[in-house]
């Protein structure tokens, strides 16, 4: 069971207070988009092995959103971060960079 | 015979006995007794049955590692099966029974199995019982049944209580042994919070039983001192009987704590499962001795090294007159010695290891007067119920008898296994240790934690560290990498504590005995003594061409007891190896899987039993439904009345009765359960716009409208009444179940995609009691409570108003789900039950009846109301319920608006929502499906819709259906079949979906 | 109109090591607005004269309370009486900013659960580290108790106030009696 720091509230809790909502930085496409935006934004997720955006909500909690940079495989947790972004921060990529060389090319 | 000493027993207090039964023979023992204690000291050398071929079977170890001693304890709400004798602390009364034997322990039937052993081989489940097919549920299955299993299953409700504790910590150190203790102490120095975990109720560990000293003193002075210095610390929290149970992501770790097992009649809860969050785990497990293979050496008699030198030391208890020990290393020479020091004879000492130089011990034991044999070993032991002998060859040899020892007790040693199950549980990997003859962690290999740093260490034996010395030196050390992990630091002045050092000759491996048993002696070698796995059955499993150890274990079951193979994993292990010509690194381990040791199901239940299993959502009026025969529907976590009987009616009675009322008269329904949320901002509208399917944001300030709303996917998800409050306030009201779930999605939408719109949310679903008043004499009811007009001119249809209403303050909404006159009422909750009993006051002259959940479907249903969760089930969109209507063409977007048009949303062959009206009036069964004509692809017959609600409607005394089929609407009139369940086909004709009051003049009055 | 009753009508649990009572009806007023603005700010301070408090903190000042619930929104905790009144100020203040302000006191249920075992019943229930270092007085907590979402704070050393939903207040009141139960003191919490 995973331990995460909410970004909102500051608070560093178990996973029991949270609530996970799949993969983050995901573009709405709608009217005017083509079938195969919307299949791309409805159904395509990345699901990778290894570095992973992810949104979380802090359910038993604040009751925001935030996203979590994470390795689905050791569970390594990067930092978390705030919701209201289309990307993750600079300084967090680096970090992942600097742990994890070449993950943009798997995932 | 196993008898009580006169002297000796570190453990027990001999001035306060103890009785107890075991298979309700009467036996006494001492206070600080394990049961296993208790009962060798009372000659119980016959404790059980193994598994598979029913042998007989005793105490083989003194601790969690026992494999064979289990046994029904207590009984009632007390009884506990496949408790460890090894593990149970005797307390007087205590009634222990043994299992897996018929008519009794000393004559069972089922031993006649043994004869059969060679007829069941590793994977013999698995050859017998595939063919032939038939006879597997009939015949296969009950023997199997029969026979499987260890103690019996509990029959009666369990009546401890159990509970959870949520703990927080630096440092968690799991065992309480020298090295844990060391651990800790130099961890607590540097002001960590530290917490640590003994599974037994006494600290020190092996320690005292195997003697040396720390800091010039006895091992025993260091352990008091140590202990006392850690109490006396603020930052550090010891507990006893309490095992690490399991290690798990992020520093999470289960600790099981037995509270009153060994004291049944204590208040409070007999387990506590500790839920440890820790910043750096120090596992300080120690080790487990390792049984050597030879033939018989499952005979009762037969016991390790190490244990039988903890019942003479700790209980004052000798398992045997005459002692044969067998070993390959120079530890079991102390369980010789220490047999000499009770006066208790030796008669020798089989020593597998070619060595041409004694050791001290060998030294020491032949200056004790006993017979060290070297290069020797055991062939055969002579025995059935108890050991009468050994045959003794060489090792080297194939089992040739040299010699005869009469004996009755035999003390083996295959060498020491660290406890890695802790450092496993999460990750940590192992090495192959090649002076031990073992598997320990590999430091570089570690468990990794939330920041991809190590999280777990480990100290003592459990490293591999087995030397006293060596063992306080790597506990010292692991704490003090443990604290670099924490970015803490040891004080400067922190020093290690320094243990005594034994020169000791080193051990060696032995895994068969002797080395090249024939396969008589193979067949009778056991591994795993509670699954019955022999050295002959890893072998034809290797044989047969299971060469990998996760197979191997499944095909033979080896370690797959309650044991998990504490003791026969690494000999399976070596075992597989040679037999595949592999080195025993590359075969590799099973994995090793939480928990440690067997905890209590109820403990991880915690509190959460009985009236708070799960938590039970109560409206306002939720007393007065249940005094007044309500009969409970859960809907989600609430409970809502599903009908309320009256006299003698039958509940489907009560609610034809309800809705017949309803309709004629007037009903009251608690709807405190449905959502409202308050939107609010400059923005609410445009936002509402975008979560509904239709338009919000034109909607007039003290209006209503009902919408719908899908979610991306185009898919419906919830429905409801929405208000306008004022210019920048909307007010909606969701289902039961979408309260908290549309909350959640709104907030999604404002925080992960809208953050810039000024929208605020508010769940008030629970300020509000909300109670529908329904029927034609429900504005009379209202009127005679008197207070605010009520009237059609003053409130019309589908509008709401803020008033009062026979003194209580409340907001009336003139909405309908039933298709009659009602208003829906919310008044805060904290008056909900006052105003609902003034409404069944007044409307005492006015046919007033509540009405539950059911007749709430039926009324809805007569009017072809759809209901979220009947007719949507996570596929229908709008269109497919004929809601043309609620899709704002107005609107440039809205959540599903894009998906509509997806090529399979947009299919005209898409099922869609019509009534259905059985031919003779009978009720459809909910969820049948309408057959066509022809065949699917699987050979099934086609499927044209199913009914998505149906009930009997008592207005129209008929049932009624709603469904969904294909080109539905077009096919007015065509009757349909629907086989049900109950081998009877219904013919349904497909009809309007609104059977009553189609022009809707009832509700609009 | 009647008298407000709350959920469970002070239903009180005495046990040796801890005592629960249902308090309550408690006014509360939960505000979501931009908690830096000076609207936000002034309307607290004209209707309940109280300050936003810290994150994660609740202050307490005259009987009146105010508990930091998230970046957005706050929780006022006042006399059941003066709910309209203070509401009617809270709004007066915030006309023209975007803000909400609505009456909650009638959805939740309101514990003190005090005693010398006090934070270890609450440990028992709820995943958070009570540890006196760890935990004091002042702080505001929002978290599950058993399996329930809740939030709690301790207005004074060996006491906790609890608010839960309305509708679950039997069953909170029923678990932390279970948490509360004789024999059961852990022994851990040392000051």
């Amino acid at each position: 069971m995973l331990i995460v720091s909410c970004p909102n509230c500051g608070i560093t809790a178990e996973e029991t207070e949270f609530h996970a909502h799949g993969e983050a930085h995901i573009t709405r496409h709608t009217v005017g988009s083509s079938d195969d935006q919307m299949e791309t934004y409805l159904f395509m997720r990345k699901n990778p092995k290894g570095v992973h955006f992810e949104r979380w909500r802090h359910q038993n909690g604040c009751g925001k959103w935030f996203h979590m940079a994470r390795d689905t495989m050791t569970l390594e947790v990067f930092g978390t971060y705030s919701a209201q972004t289309y990307n993750p921060p600079k300084d967090l990529l680096a970090e992942i960079d600097a742990k994890r060389p070449g993950w943009r090319d798997v995932s | 015979m196993s008898t009580r000493l006169a002297t000796g027993g570190r453990l027990i207090n001999k001035s306060n006995t103890v009785k107890f039964r075991f298979n309700g023979k009467h036996m006494h023992g001492y206070e600080g007794d394990t049961l296993a204690s208790a009962l060798l000291a009372n000659d119980q050398m016959l404790v059980g049955r193994s598994f598979k071929y029913h042998r007989p079977r005793g105490i083989v170890a003194a601790g969690p590692e026992e494999p064979n001693a289990l046994v029904n304890l207590g009984s009632e709400g007390k009884f506990e099966p496949n408790a460890r004798v090894t593990t149970t602390e005797l307390f007087d009364g205590l009634r222990a029974e043994s299992q897996n034997h018929w008519p009794s322990l000393e004559f069972d039937v089922g031993a006649i199995n043994k004869h059969l052993s060679r007829f069941l081989p590793a994977g013999f489940y698995y050859k017998m019982f595939i063919h032939p097919r038939p006879l597997w549920k009939h015949v296969y299955e009950p023997i199997i049944r029969h026979s499987a299993g260890l103690g019996r299953a509990p029959k009666t409700r369990d009546e401890d209580t159990y509970e959870h504790f949520y703990a927080f910590c630096d440092v968690l150190v799991v065992g309480g042994g020298v090295a844990g203790l060391e651990a800790a102490r130099a961890a607590a120095l540097s002001g960590a919070r530290v917490i640590v975990l003994e599974q037994t109720a006494h600290w020190g560990g092996r320690t005292p039983v195997d003697g040396g000293e720390i800091d010039g003193a006895p091992a025993q002075t260091w352990i008091d001192a140590t202990l006392a210095q850690l109490a006396g610390m603020q930052n550090v929290t010891l507990r006893t009987r309490t095992m690490g149970a399991g290690v798990y992501d992020h520093g999470y770790v289960l600790g099981y704590e037995q509270l009153t097992d060994h004291d049944p009649d204590k208040p409070g809860p007999r387990h506590r499962l500790w839920r440890i969050r820790a910043g750096h785990v120090i596992t300080a497990t120690g080790a487990i001795e390792r049984p050597l293979s030879f033939a018989g050496n499952d005979i009762p008699g037969v016991m390790l090294a190490a244990a039988v030198r903890d019942y003479v030391v700790n209980f004052g208890v000798s398992v045997g007159d005459r002692t044969v020990v067998v070993t390959n290393n120079d530890d079991a020479y102390h369980t010789a010695f220490a047999l000499k020091h009770a006066g208790l004879d030796v008669p020798a000492i089989l020593d597998a290891r070619d060595i041409k130089q004694d050791s001290e011990v060998m030294t020491q034991a032949r200056a004790l007067g006993i017979r060290v044999m070297m290069g020797h070993a055991i062939s055969s032991v002579k025995g059935g119920k108890r050991v009468t002998g050994v045959t003794v060859c060489a090792q080297a040899g194939e089992g040739a008898v040299l010699e005869e020892i009469s004996c009755d007790a035999v003390a083996m040693s295959g060498g020491w296994s660290p406890v890695v199950h802790l450092w496993s549980h999460c990750g940590g990997k192992l090495i192959w240790d090649e002076v031990n003859a073992c598997f320990s962690p590999d430091p570089d290999r570690p468990p990794k934690g939330a920041d991809g740093g190590q999280f777990v260490s480990t100290a003592g034996a459990a490293s591999g560290s087995f030397q006293l010395d060596d063992a306080l030196n790597d506990a010292f050390a692991a704490a003090d990498g443990t604290l670099r992990c924490l970015g803490m630091k040891l004080p400067r002045e922190a020093k290690a504590a320094k243990g005594s050092r034994r020169e000791e000759a080193p051990m060696a491996p032995v895994w068969l005995m002797p080395q090249g048993a024939s396969v008589k002696l193979r067949e009778k070698a056991w591994l795993d003594y509670q699954n019955d796995v022999k050295v002959s059955d890893v072998r034809l499993a290797a044989q047969e061409g299971f060469v990998s150890v996760e197979h191997a274990k499944r095909y033979t079951t080896l370690g797959m007891a309650t044991d998990q193979g504490k003791l026969s994993n690494i000999n399976g292990l070596a075992t597989l190896a040679n037999a595949l010509g592999e080195a025993i690194p590359n075969v590799g381990t099973t994995t090793f899987r939480p928990p440690y040791h067997p905890i209590s199901m109820a403990s991880i239940g915690g509190e959460a039993r009985d009236a708070v299993f799960q938590p039970i959502r109560r409206t306002p009026m939720h007393d007065w439904h249940d005094a007044n025969g309500a009969e409970w529907e859960p809907v989600g976590q609430w409970r809502r009345p599903y009908a309320y009987r009256r006299g003698g009616e039958s509940t489907h009675d009560a609610v034809s009765n309800e809705v017949k009322n309803t309709r004629e008269n007037m009903g009251l329904l608690d709807a405190s359960t449905l959502g409202k949320l308050i939107v609010k901002g400059p923005d609410a509208g445009k936002f509402l716009d975008m979560l509904y399917t239709n338009m919000m944001s034109t909607l007039k300030i003290g209006k209503c409208r009902y919408g719908l709303m899908c979610n991306d996917n185009g898919f419906l998800i919830d429905d409801g009444v929405v208000a306008r409050i004022d210019e920048d306030t909307w007010l909606c009201h969701t289902t039961t179940g979408g309260a908290e779930s549309i909350h959640a999605h709104m907030e999604e939408w404002l925080q992960t995609e809208w953050w810039d719109w000024k929208v605020y949310v508010a769940n008030v679903t629970e300020q509000f009691a909300q109670i529908a008043v329904v029927g034609p004499n429900a504005r009379k009811a209202l009127e005679k409570l008197g207070g605010m007009d009520v009237s059609k001119e003053a409130l019309g249809f589908m509008e709401w108003a803020d008033g009062e209403i026979g003194g209580f303050k409340c907001r009336v909404y003139r909405i309908s789900f039933s298709g009659e006159l009602s208003y829906e009422i919310a008044v805060n909750a904290s008056v909900g039950l006052a105003f609902w009993e003034a409404l069944m006051a007044v409307g005492e002259d006015l046919g007033l009846r509540p009405y539950g959940t059911e007749a709430l479907h039926i009324l809805r249903a007569e009017k072809g109301f759809i209901m979220i969760g009947d007719e949507t089930d996570g596929t229908v969109i709008p269109q497919d319920l004929n809601l043309h209507w609620a899709l704002s063409k107005k609107k440039e977007d809205y959540l599903g608006k894009r998906a509509h048009l997806r090529s399979h949303m947009a299919d005209p062959n898409r099922w869609k929502l019509v009534g259905l009206e059985t031919v003779d009036g009978a009720v459809l069964p909910d969820g049948a499906y309408a057959v066509g004509t022809g065949k699917n692809d699987n050979g099934q017959r086609n499927m044209i819709g199913r009914v998505t609600s149906s009930y009997y409607s008592p207005t129209l005394d008929k049932g009624i259906a709603m469904g969904l089929v294909h080109n539905g609407p077009d096919r007015m009139g065509e009757v349909l079949e629907f086989p049900g369940t109950d081998g009877v086909t219904y013919s349904a004709r497909i009809v309007d979906p609104v059977f009553y009051d189609k022009e809707g003049e009832k509700q609009n009055v | 109109m009647s008298d407000p009753v709350s959920a469970l009508k002070n239903a009180t649990y005495v046990a040796d090591i801890a005592e629960i009572k249902e308090v309550g009806p408690v006014g509360m007023i939960t505000l979501r607005g931009d908690l830096a603005s000076k609207p936000v700010q002034k309307a607290c301070m004209t209707a309940a004269g109280l300050k936003i408090p810290q994150q994660r903190h609740c202050f307490t000042q005259d009987g009146n309370s105010i508990a930091w619930m998230s970046p957005d929104e706050v929780l006022i905790i006042c006399a059941y009486d003066d709910v309209a009144a203070m509401l009617g100020k809270l709004n007066n203040a915030l006309k023209g900013s975007h803000a909400l302000a609505a009456n909650v006191s009638d959805a939740r249920a309101v514990f003190d659960v005090s005693g010398p075992s006090a934070r270890e019943v609450m440990a028992k229930l709820a995943p958070v580290d009570l540890d006196p270092s760890q935990f004091t007085a002042g702080m505001f907590r929002r978290t599950r108790i058993a399996q329930v979402p809740a939030a709690f704070w301790m207005p004074q050393e060996d006491m906790f106030r609890v608010i839960c939903f309305r509708s679950v207040a039997q069953y909170v009141f029923d678990v932390l009696g279970v948490a509360a139960q004789p024999g059961s003191e852990v022994g851990v919490f040392r000051r």
